[in-house]
């Protein structure tokens, strides 16, 4: 069995908006939650980026959308 | 025996929403008579199918469902006159390069943000953050306005805009680095 890829912020800052328009595949999923676990800067920018979210569908008036696509069972 | 339904919405209530309606028409079409067209359209097309709003959702979700199609009309016009541009220019994740180190480390770590849903209740808020939209490359801006405000999924957006998946991406990912960073200059870490 193959270890999860190591990113570093740039990869993971890439992955973390990716995960706010599509599922991401299981092994990108893994490889974020790794980086999370030791990376607040990256945690910092996905909370960001989920208030962005927040912030924009406040600004237009609508129901917001999740935050994230439903993960994979 | 079945009578017709009073419609969900009153034609009178319409009007009270074309500001808002307008000002998303100009963060995408950044163009002050295309965006009062598309208003125009909107209004039209929301008086003359009033019966057909379900109450399901707000009006200005209905609202903004009808002004995307609209909007995506004049996209589809537009791209026989002049295609879409993905130039590398908007479309390259080397651009990020300025932000992060050799390694992919952050050169300027993003701090947490104190307390952001405060910043909802204020109307100034609001403001600067339509001013970084505002500063958006215009097909970023594009892309990030059907995202977010006009809530269509990338596939979708990708196949009216005639671009790839990974350029979406690119340009969403662009948009959203971008407006974090305008928005910690500007509000978050701005000085009080």
């Amino acid at each position: 069995m193959t270890e999860p890829a190591k990113l570093n912020c740039k990869e993971a800052s890439r992955i973390i908006s990716l995960g706010l328009d599509q599922e991401m595949a299981p092994a990108e999923r893994t490889a974020l939650r790794l980086h999370l676990a030791v990376c607040s800067a990256c945690n910092a920018l996905k909370a960001q980026f989920t208030f962005l979210r927040r912030a924009l569908s406040a600004y237009s008036g609508r129901a917001p959308d999740k935050d994230e696509p439903p993960a994979k069972p | 025996m079945a009578t017709a339904a009073a419609p969900a919405v009153d034609v009178r209530d319409l009007e009270s929403h074309r500001q808002a309606l307008y000002k998303f028409a100009m963060l995408q079409l950044r163009d002050e008579s295309r965006a009062e067209d598309a208003v125009q359209e909107t209004l039209m097309a929301a008086i003359q199918g009033a019966n057909r709003f379900s109450g399901g959702s707000s009006v200005r979700t209905w609202l903004i469902g009808i002004l995307k199609h609209k909007i995506i009309d004049h996209f589809r016009k537009a791209s026989r006159e002049e295609p879409l541009t993905t130039d590398n220019e908007e479309s390259s994740v080397d651009e990020f390069d300025v932000l992060f180190k050799d390694d992919g480390h952050f050169i300027d770590p993003p701090a947490a943000w104190t307390n952001p849903e405060a910043a909802l209740d204020q109307s100034e808020f609001f403001e600067v953050m339509e001013r970084c939209m505002q500063a958006l490359p215009k097909n970023t801006a594009r892309v990030f306005m059907l995202r977010e405000i006009m809530g269509t999924d990338t596939d979708e957006i990708c196949k009216e805009l005639s671009i790839t998946s990974n350029n979406c991406w690119v340009l969403l990912y662009r948009a959203r680095m971008a407006l974090r960073e305008c928005l910690q200059q500007r509000w978050f870490g701005a000085p009080a």
